[in-house]
């Protein structure tokens, strides 16, 4: 089997090419998705492939765009609508939260929504506050949608495919910082993916650090800086953030004792207050120490690069947590 | 210092207030047969004209006029007339039921009845309607049983949306009847889109959006008008304008539009004004649209004038904000009672076949009301089991959800 060396940008395009190849249901729509190739570059090349009625620039309103898309669904298409950044998608709060997430339970099982929505989200681009933002926990908290956070260039990959197969509507959040980065992945051959499933990026024996995301490389980071105090850490790549995999969270801090949860969003009301609180409901007698948390300072994202890091979780910040685990 | 005022708000008042004389002479109606029939591939701006006059095919004498009459049969009228006065009837006892206590809420259609009912007529099997709150009358046309229609607003144990919905948010994909959202305009936008897939499977089938007067101010109107403008998506634009969004009086969202018909004009799509209340013209102008879509023409935007003679819903009183006898100076009339005169006037009708049609039809829905009684009502009887509101969220139950159902006792 030989490999290919692709960016994460490259994967999200490799994803929906494959996706508008073997599904004739399937279109792309959004803002610039056309002869711009969407705000990040990922359907660039695509309408020559699939034409402009596939790979279609729609008018520039979330709130119809998403519509149109649920309308679509419920017509019997697939669509995949881009949303260009997550603070837009606030504009098509009432699509996805009143209509694609309810409409199965309302209808009494008549009406399904196979949508799926991509954004791009996050911070780390120097894109200040309205363009900075993480609100996966927002999603996270809606019952009736999935929301997938794929942090690696494997799963930016495969995730789309299974999406599109779930008869619910699908979230998918990419993260803006990640879609430069490249890993080695296996040019053919099985592409599946378990969306239902956290992965461990790291196993480890002393503390379970639980990240999504572009917290993910982060939490890596902070492991190998910790590898030499002699602290081993567990890495959790959540992947999925609704419905949440408790399962492999409890099972890694039941082995390791302690845990830090990352989580790049304003701390309060937050995805890590949630994991946060399903440890100490499921595993408290198993904790050594009390749960740390490293989130994102409660304030607008700024714009100058210095300003913007201060705000977001570090490795250094991770780290630090850690040692406070650990009592160190 | 200028010479010019100190600036002040415009903010636009009804005509009349309760306590003051009904008038409606501000409201220009034109001759019943007066606005000419276009063909349907004519050019938008070729009847810019019909967004401003009202279609109409009954004149006040009863008689079916002009270049929109001639479309249905003997048969067909006498259906739609049973069909509008079910829809009377049914209404009529569910709001007693809901005064009895055997729902919490109920909306009505009263005046408004042609609006839908004809409509229906109009779409084939396989369309889809996305309808608002007041447009039962496309389930009842298209023989949808309204046992499952009480069963639904008494919430009880054969609910087909199994206590997921409020009363009358009905949802029948088999009846080309979306569920229906309590957030309006909504759906404007999903019938656009589901006409896009239509037209992108190559299929033949149509959509229909609904929206009232009020909720057209909603960006999700003319965000949905953009995109069935650009994409000239196979769908039929409908705006009810009963004249009131609950309290809130038409004028308040039309603002300077000179009607809401009007509002499709910059978006270069073929809008027409009908007389909602009268059944003749309300089919003949859906079916023109509806053979545009079909032929891939793209969208038309249609505005029903028509006027909310009942309460917005059982939680409004009416008196509050407009004077009690408005409804009787509408000058539009009845639409049970405009299309009975005709069927009398073509010698297919008759008043004492009326009274009798009348008697067999609230019969009928006693009797549906009966056994959908007998599954139970909002307080008494069978009800949906608390295991099915964990149902459902997900085509298949994630374990997260399983887990909160057995811990509920399910």
């Amino acid at each position: 089997m030989t490999n290919s060396r692709l960016t994460y940008r490259e994967a999200v395009r490799e994803a929906l090419r494959e996706a508008l190849a073997r599904d004739k249901r399937v279109f792309l729509m959004g803002e610039d998705v056309n002869r711009y190739g969407g705000a990040y570059a990922c359907s660039l090349g695509l309408p020559a492939e699939f034409g402009d009625e596939r790979v279609r620039d729609a008018p520039l309103s979330e709130s119809a765009f998403v519509g149109a898309g649920i309308g679509a669904a419920l017509g019997g298409m697939r669509p995949i609508v881009e949303i260009m950044t997550i603070n837009f998608s606030l504009l098509a709060l009432d699509q996805i939260v009143n209509s694609a997430a309810t409409l199965r339970h309302m209808s009494g099982g008549q009406f399904s929504v196979p949508i799926v929505i991509r954004m791009a989200t996050g911070a780390g681009r120097q894109l200040a506050a309205q363009h900075s933002h993480s609100l996966e926990g927002w999603y996270g908290h809606i019952p009736g949608i999935r929301v997938l956070a794929p942090a690696t260039v494997a799963d930016a990959r495969r995730m789309l495919w299974p999406a599109l197969e779930d008869p619910d509507p699908v979230i998918i959040m990419e993260h803006a910082t990640l879609y430069n980065d490249e890993d080695e992945l296996p040019a053919d051959g099985d592409m599946s993916v378990d969306i239902t499933k956290a992965a461990t990026r790291r196993q480890g024996s002393d503390v379970t650090v639980i990240a999504h995301s572009a917290c993910v490389k982060k939490a890596l980071n902070a492991a190998e800086m910790l590898v030499g105090e002699g602290i081993d850490c567990e890495v959790i790549d959540l992947r999925i953030l609704r419905p949440l995999d408790d399962e492999t969270i409890i099972a890694s801090v039941r082995k390791t004792h302690r845990a830090v949860v990352v989580d790049e969003a304003w701390r309060s009301g937050s995805l890590a207050a949630e994991i946060s609180s399903r440890i100490t409901e499921q595993a408290f007698y198993d904790l050594d120490a009390p749960v740390e948390r490293v989130c994102g300072a409660e304030v607008p994202i700024p714009y100058p690069k210095h300003l913007e890091q201060a705000a977001l979780p570090q490795p250094q910040s991770i780290a630090a947590a850690v040692r406070k685990a650990m009592r160190r | 210092m200028s010479d010019l005022d100190r600036l002040s708000l415009h903010v636009p008042e009804p005509a009349v207030r309760p306590g003051g004389e009904p008038d409606f002479s501000n409201v220009k109606i034109p001759k019943a047969g007066s606005v000419p029939r276009p063909e349907v591939d004519v050019a938008p701006e070729e009847i810019r004209d019909l967004a401003y006059s009202i279609i109409r095919v009954l004149n006040r004498d009863g008689e079916a006029v002009g270049p929109w009459a001639g479309l249905l049969s003997d048969d067909e009228l006498l259906a739609g007339l049973r069909h509008m006065m079910t829809l009377r009837a049914f209404d009529a006892r569910m709001l007693m039921a809901q005064r009895q206590g055997k729902t919490s809420f109920y909306m009505q259609h009263l005046g408004e009845e042609a609006v839908s009912c004809a409509f229906r007529k109009a779409l084939n099997k396989g369309d889809m309607n996305f309808p608002t709150y007041r447009q039962a009358g496309l389930l009842i046309a298209d023989g949808y049983p309204m046992v499952e229609m009480m069963n639904q607003i008494f919430s009880n144990e054969s609910d087909p949306l199994r206590g997921r919905q409020l009363p009358i948010m009905y949802s029948s994909k088999e009846h080309g009847f979306f569920t229906i959202s309590g957030n309006l305009a909504t759906q404007y936008v999903q019938a656009v889109g589901w006409a896009m897939a239509s037209a992108i499977k190559r299929d033949t089938k149509i959509a229909a959006a609904w929206i009232g007067d009020g909720s057209t101010a909603e960006s999700d109107f003319h965000s949905a008008l953009v995109f069935a403008s650009t994409y000239k998506a196979p769908v039929i634009l409908n705006i009810v304008n009963n004249q009131w969004a609950i309290s809130t009086f038409q004028g308040i969202a039309r603002g300077g539009s000179g009607t809401f018909a009007a509002r499709g004009l910059g978006f270069g799509i073929p809008a027409l004004r009908v007389d909602g209340n009268d059944y003749l013209a309300v089919y003949a102008v859906a079916k023109w649209a509806a053979e545009r879509a079909r032929r891939n023409l793209g969208p038309t935007l249609i505005e029903y004038v028509t006027y909310r003679v009942g309460a917005h819903s059982t939680s409004d009183d009416p008196s509050a904000y407009r004077p009690k006898t408005e409804s009787e100076a509408w000058p539009l009339g009845d639409p049970v009672l405009r299309l009975k005169k005709h069927l009398i006037l073509r010698g297919a009708w008759s008043e004492e076949r009326h009274a009798q049609a009348e008697a067999e039809i609230l019969d009928e829905v006693i009797q549906a009301q009966k056994q959908a009684e007998g599954h139970g009502t909002l307080h008494a009887g069978g009800k949906p089991s608390v295991r099915d509101i964990f149902e459902g969220v997900y085509a298949e139950m994630p374990p997260h959800i399983r887990r909160q159902r057995q811990k509920a006792g399910y």
